[in-house]
């Protein structure tokens, strides 16, 4: 029995200790890395120090009482229930108080709301889990999702040190420019958190939101949604590299030719062991949150596509249906979301993994066809 | 005080449980109906229960009213009880004002400010980028993705049929003031003629407001699935309309009731929150009127 | 059946004095009774046991945050509990205790026979029951229960929600309609039933409280039910309300849900307000400082309330003329608020004070709510607000304001009038480790959610990165601790109501006053039946 317990607790010790020593204490704001994330951390230590200077003369006053004016001390009961003057001052002496602080916090904040004369002009939009960024002057954009491992998450593999706090493709911005960043969203109501800028925007779908950061040094932010967007809130993070302005027009000019390649990719001849591989790769990223790596799906909520009547069926419903998705449903639209190679591998994988063996495949050119076909 | 009639409080009363089972299973059945309905799946179960709830609450609602009447009629109310009525209802009354405020305040919110900002103006008018070709217009004629909330083909304008149910529904405010005052003087002939006159023009408004209904549905296009526009116009209008309805019943049982020889000049709390009621229902249209048709 | 009910009352009432009626025997007493302390009882026992289901589900909330990753229950399941200990909370806990409360006392502080309309306020009782058997069958229907927070938000609760959110909006407004038709009953009683001679000034703070509560009951009550109709409508109708496609707007069900919401944060702390400054002066045994102020800052906090919706709706982007007058009308409702604090502390300045539970929590109250007033005060500089909305630095605050507040506020009540409701003392050494134990894990649970917060830990997350593991891993034994103390809480409430300690004097308590401790203890099943004279 001894040493049951002996061992359970142990085994209890054993499990604790990589979180314990991994972790730290942070108890305070951080001060940022942007003027904005700077002020408001003046205002929040002004306003935390008025706080905690008012309570300690309240309570000193209380305790006080509380230990001099107690009935066991013998003290008797003063009759007195009102007093004008101190009542005047008790409301005059806080609305002093709180004008003195608004006049900061306006400041900050008409800043704050000021996003012309930007330099570089990105759209972020919220997706069901993950971020898309658009870089509008330079007619690209891509994806970031969480990289952590599922293993990492599941505890069958030690935690690295950015877990949950790490994506495939961080946003890249230049250091020293003003950056005008565009909110939305595609399907829920997302928020756009980094700490260190000092900026937390909601992404609201059908609408635009306008925030502006100017980031001074160079580095790695990272942050993560705020806003409770479905059973992957806690799952899609964001993660910021600033770099140097030289740097980041190298980065702007390979991503473009990159886009470029991409586009190509569509009129090429593919072939099926081709899908398979790109398949994969772009179902694990987009479809396997909710239809689970081997397609085995989370019933009742998102069907298993192992087997599934539209996954085997005819190929016209299956594009249908992850082109314009299903509403009502979790079941997004990809057509907009997703390019026309990795939708058309997408399907191709999916009928073809997991022993679903139609054996047949979908090539870029035909999404491309289905697409326009649908908008004449 | 000179004299204190005791408060009235009932001992045991079963009409609050059948009322609770009444409601949960009424509102059960019309859930059910919505999401079987909503997933193609048969809704006759989800019918089943909501008739069910319904009979129920029809009871209740004969049985309680029944003994209130009855209590009422054999002296047991006092005045402070009268008065305990009288707060009631204001206070119900309200209720529903600040019920209808929620809609007016969508109705407000949706023209001033998220409309303008999906058209291009105003402080949040970037959105305009995500829905290129839409333009702001009210009453709302285009709508942001047609294909999902298909445009209505014209609005119903206020000068036709909106304007003569505001003449009736004044009117019947009149009526029913006027049949209070018989009511006082004791003129019961009076009071008949006057709360029937107002409980017809209550029906024609109700009548009207169909024809309009399906004018709207029919021939313009203009339904609850057609945007904002169609969304707020019909759940003001509709939720009004609901209210006519209940006024109308409420005038029609008071007119039973005075038939059947209840009320006196002194003594006709339920005659007068009926009318109360009625008054209500008479503002909020006018609030409508504007607000909706007018504006 | 009829025949035990209305006709039966009738004849009865008709011909004899019924005031030395006792309780109807067996179950159907509590079924069909139209009593104020019966009814107050069962609020009671209904708002302690979703008290239970609702802690019961934040033990598998803070089990799961104890260490980092996922091991107890996934996302889906973990957003549905999520969910469900608000809505238990906010509407089956706190609110049904507070009118259980006003059922029990406001009758006999102001000197009434019962409440203005005694069936309807059995109406409005077990219409609760039945809102939350659907609220709660919906975690087992396909699709699972609502998983979109207590808040409910568009689209993710109406293009997205599950198929059982058709349930949780009529399980709501069946919640709604209890609390509308409670509202009327308790302010029809203090305008209409207050004995000859009391005068609105004269009366006693719960009820001042409880007619202010009452009142923004009534103004955002049908407001909440007019947002979850357009939800309804939304989702089964094909109406756009809250979607951008047909011109609707997302950002437009939270400013009709926050109308609603900031004045219903009131109602749950209100009524708390009240009892407080009723026992303050009982345990200092000396007059409450600054009645009439107390008065006016409760209503100047409940018409504030109405002005402060967006203060939670920062990060929206609302234009910034917008964000200046919340953030400026929210940082005003900290001055009445002040007021209040300044005059309980000026109450106990020089009395002649005892530490019983009822104080022990009231001063609690007074301390950890500030706490939670100070965070506030911080939440409300709209540009601090960006780095704290949704963390856990507001789920510290709102917790500071609830459990100390609200929950403390309802605990002191207990302990307060148990000895009225039951005839017998609870055990006061049993009561002081409730207390203690109730501190100790209370703060333990809350406070590092401020450190987190601040160090950036959204809310509303199943796993977190692994710099907040240490407070997570405090926070939750904290919670253990306080929920398990609970337990206790139920076992000295039982011992009590079955006699198992000293009888109970008419007033038990030195220095409290009021008419309903001129009743005897237990206060008989009919009190007042002929209005006393207040002088």
């Amino acid at each position: 029995m001894r040493v049951c317990a002996k061992r359970a607790f142990a085994l209890c010790g054993l499990a604790l200790f990589p979180v314990m020593s991994m972790a730290d204490w942070t108890m305070n704001m951080s001060p940022g890395v942007t003027q904005t994330s700077n002020d408001i951390y003046g205002l929040h230590m002004t306003i935390l120090w008025i706080c905690v200077v008012i309570g300690v003369v309240v309570f000193g006053v209380m305790f006080w009482s509380i230990f001099a004016h107690r009935k066991s001390r013998g003290h008797k009961p003063a009759n007195f229930h009102e007093n004008t003057t101190v009542e005047v001052l008790w409301t005059i002496i806080p609305l002093v108080i709180l004008v003195a602080m608004a006049i900061p916090a306006t400041t900050t904040l008409i800043d704050m709301y000021d996003t012309t004369e930007a330099d570089v002009d990105i759209k972020i939009t919220g997706y069901q889990w993950k971020w898309k960024y658009d870089y509008l002057d330079d007619e690209f954009g891509y994806f970031s999702s969480l990289s952590t491992p599922r293993d990492q998450i599941n505890n069958r593999q030690t935690k690295g040190d950015n877990y949950l706090l790490e994506v495939d493709n961080p946003l890249v911005v230049p250091v020293g420019q003003k950056v005008r960043l565009l909110m939305t969203a595609n399907d829920v109501i997302h928020s756009w958190w980094v700490p260190e800028f000092g900026l937390k925007k909601d992404a609201i779908p059908g609408f635009i939101n306008e925030a502006w950061i100017r980031v001074d040094t160079p580095g790695t932010y990272r942050g993560q949604c705020t806003e409770l967007c479905g059973k992957g809130h806690g799952f899609m993070p964001i993660v910021v590299e600033a770099v140097p302005q030289a740097e980041y027009q190298t980065w702007i000019g390979e991503q473009r030719a990159a886009a470029e390649k991409e586009k190509e990719l569509t009129q090429k001849e593919w072939t099926m062991p081709e899908l398979m591989e790109r398949g994969e790769k772009s179902y694990q990223s987009t479809c396997a949150a909710c239809h689970q790596a081997d397609g085995s799906g989370l019933p009742p909520s998102f069907p298993a596509l192992r087997g599934s009547a539209i996954a085997v069926g005819d190929i016209a419903g299956h594009i249908d249906i992850v082109v314009n998705g299903k509403r009502g449903t979790a079941m997004q639209a990809f057509g907009k979301q997703l390019n026309e190679v990795d939708i058309a591998a997408i399907i191709t994988y999916e009928r073809n993994a997991w022993g679903n063996n139609v054996g047949d495949m979908v090539t870029p050119k035909d999404i491309f066809d289905y697409k326009n076909q649908q908008q004449q | 005080m000179s004299e204190y009639q005791k408060y009235y409080v009932p001992d045991q009363s079963k009409w609050p449980i059948i009322a609770t089972f009444g409601l949960g299973t009424t509102l059960f059945g019309a859930a059910t109906i919505m999401v079987d309905g909503g997933q193609g799946g048969s809704t006759s179960s989800g019918w089943m229960i909501f008739t069910v709830g319904l009979l129920l609450m029809a009871y209740m609602i004969f049985g309680w009213f029944g003994s209130v009447v009855r209590e009422s009629r054999a002296g047991l109310h006092s005045p402070q009880m009268d008065r305990s009525f009288r707060w009631g209802m204001s206070w119900f009354i309200f209720s529903e004002i600040m019920f209808f405020a929620a809609f007016f305040g969508a109705l407000f919110y949706a023209r001033v400010f998220a409309v303008p900002w999906l058209g291009g103006e105003g402080d949040r008018g970037s959105s305009n980028m995500l829905w290129e070709g839409f333009q702001a217009t009210w009453p709302l004629i285009n709508t942001p993705d047609p294909s999902l909330y298909p445009a209505p083909k014209g609005i119903i304008g206020p000068w036709g049929l909106p304007l003569i149910n505001t003449i009736l529904l004044v009117s019947s405010s009149f009526t029913i003031t006027v049949a209070h005052h018989a009511l006082k003087a004791g003129s019961r002939k009076k009071l008949k003629l006057w709360l029937g006159a107002t409980i017809v023009l209550a029906l024609a408004f109700v009548g009207f407001q169909a024809e309009e209904y399906m004018h709207a549905y029919q021939e313009l296009n203009l339904t609850l699935q057609s945007g904002i526009y169609g969304s707020t116009f019909f759940m003001l209008t509709g939720f009004h309309g609901a209210h006519v309805i209940l006024g109308t019943i409420m005038l029609t049982v008071m007119l039973i009731r005075i038939s059947k020889g209840h009320f006196s000049a002194d003594n006709h709390f339920g005659f007068e929150a009926a009318a109360w009621y009625w008054h209500f229902v008479d503002v909020v249209w006018l609030m409508l009127f504007v607000f909706v048709y007018v504006i | 059946m009829s025949t035990v009910a209305d006709a039966h009352t009738s004849e009865h009432s008709l011909g004899q004095n019924h005031d030395h009626h006792g309780p109807a025997k067996g179950w159907t007493r509590w079924l069909f009774t139209t009593n104020h302390k019966d009814i107050g009882t069962m609020y009671l026992i209904f708002s302690f046991g979703m008290f239970l289901l609702g802690g019961t589900m934040a033990m598998v909330i803070r089990a799961e945050l104890f260490q980092p990753g996922l091991q107890i229950v996934q996302p889906e399941f973990f957003n549905q509990i999520t969910t469900m200990h608000g809505l238990i909370m906010v509407f089956g806990a706190v609110m049904p205790a507070f009118v259980g409360l006003a059922n029990w006392m406001l009758p006999l502080m102001i000197g009434a026979p019962d409440m203005a309309l005694p069936r309807m306020n059995n109406w409005s009782f077990w219409l609760l029951p039945c809102s939350f058997l659907i609220l709660v069958s919906t975690l087992f229907m396909d699709g699972g229960g609502p998983n979109f927070g207590w808040t409910f938000y568009a689209p993710l609760s109406t293009t997205y929600g599950p198929p059982s959110t058709t349930y949780f909006i009529f399980a709501l407004h069946i919640a709604g309609a209890s609390s509308i038709m409670g509202a009327i009953n308790v302010i029809s009683t203090i305008l209409n039933m207050r004995a000859p001679g009391m005068t609105l000034m004269k009366m006693p703070l719960f009820v001042w409280t409880w007619l202010i509560t009452a009142f923004l009951l009534l103004a955002v009550m049908p407001v909440l039910a007019g947002v979850l109709t357009m939800m309804l409508m939304d989702i089964n109708f094909g109406t756009s309300f809250f979607d951008a496609s047909g011109g609707g707007d997302p950002v437009l069900f939270q400013h009709i849900f926050w109308f609603f919401g900031h004045p219903e944060v009131y109602i749950m702390i209100l009524p708390a307000f009240g009892a407080i400054s009723h026992i303050v002066p009982a345990f200092s045994r000396k007059p409450l400082f600054g009645h009439a102020s107390m008065v006016y800052a409760t209503c100047a906090i409940a018409l504030l309330s109405f002005l402060v919706w967006a203060h939670h709706m920062f990060t929206v982007g609302i234009p910034v003329a917008g964000q200046l007058f919340f953030m400026y009308a929210t940082l005003l409702i900290a001055v009445p608020t002040g007021v209040k604090v300044f005059n309980w502390v000026a109450t106990m300045f020089r009395g002649s004070m005892t530490f019983e539970a009822p104080m022990l929590f009231a001063i609690a109250f007074i301390i950890l709510f500030t706490v939670g007033g100070f965070s506030g005060l911080m939440l409300a500089i709209a540009p601090a607000d960006f780095q704290y909305h949704d963390t856990y630095f507001v789920v510290a605050h709102f917790h500071y304001v609830l459990v100390p507040g609200a929950i403390f506020g309802i605990f002191a009540s207990a302990y307060f009038w148990l000895p009225k409701w039951t005839g017998y003392m609870y055990d006061e050494t049993l009561a002081k480790t409730h207390f203690w134990l109730s501190f100790v894990g209370m703060n333990l649970a809350f406070f590092p959610m401020h450190f987190l917060g601040l160090a950036g830990m959204p809310r509303r997350i199943p796993d977190y990165a692994l710099q907040f593991a240490d407070f997570n891993m405090v926070s939750s034994i904290g919670a253990f601790l306080f929920g398990a103390t609970q337990l206790l809480f139920l076992f000295i409430v039982v011992k009590c109501a079955r006699g198992g300690g000293e009888p109970a004097a008419a007033n038990p308590w030195d220095g409290a006053e009021g008419l309903e401790w001129t009743v005897p203890s237990p206060a008989p099943y009919h009190t007042f039946s002929t209005p006393p004279e207040v002088r």
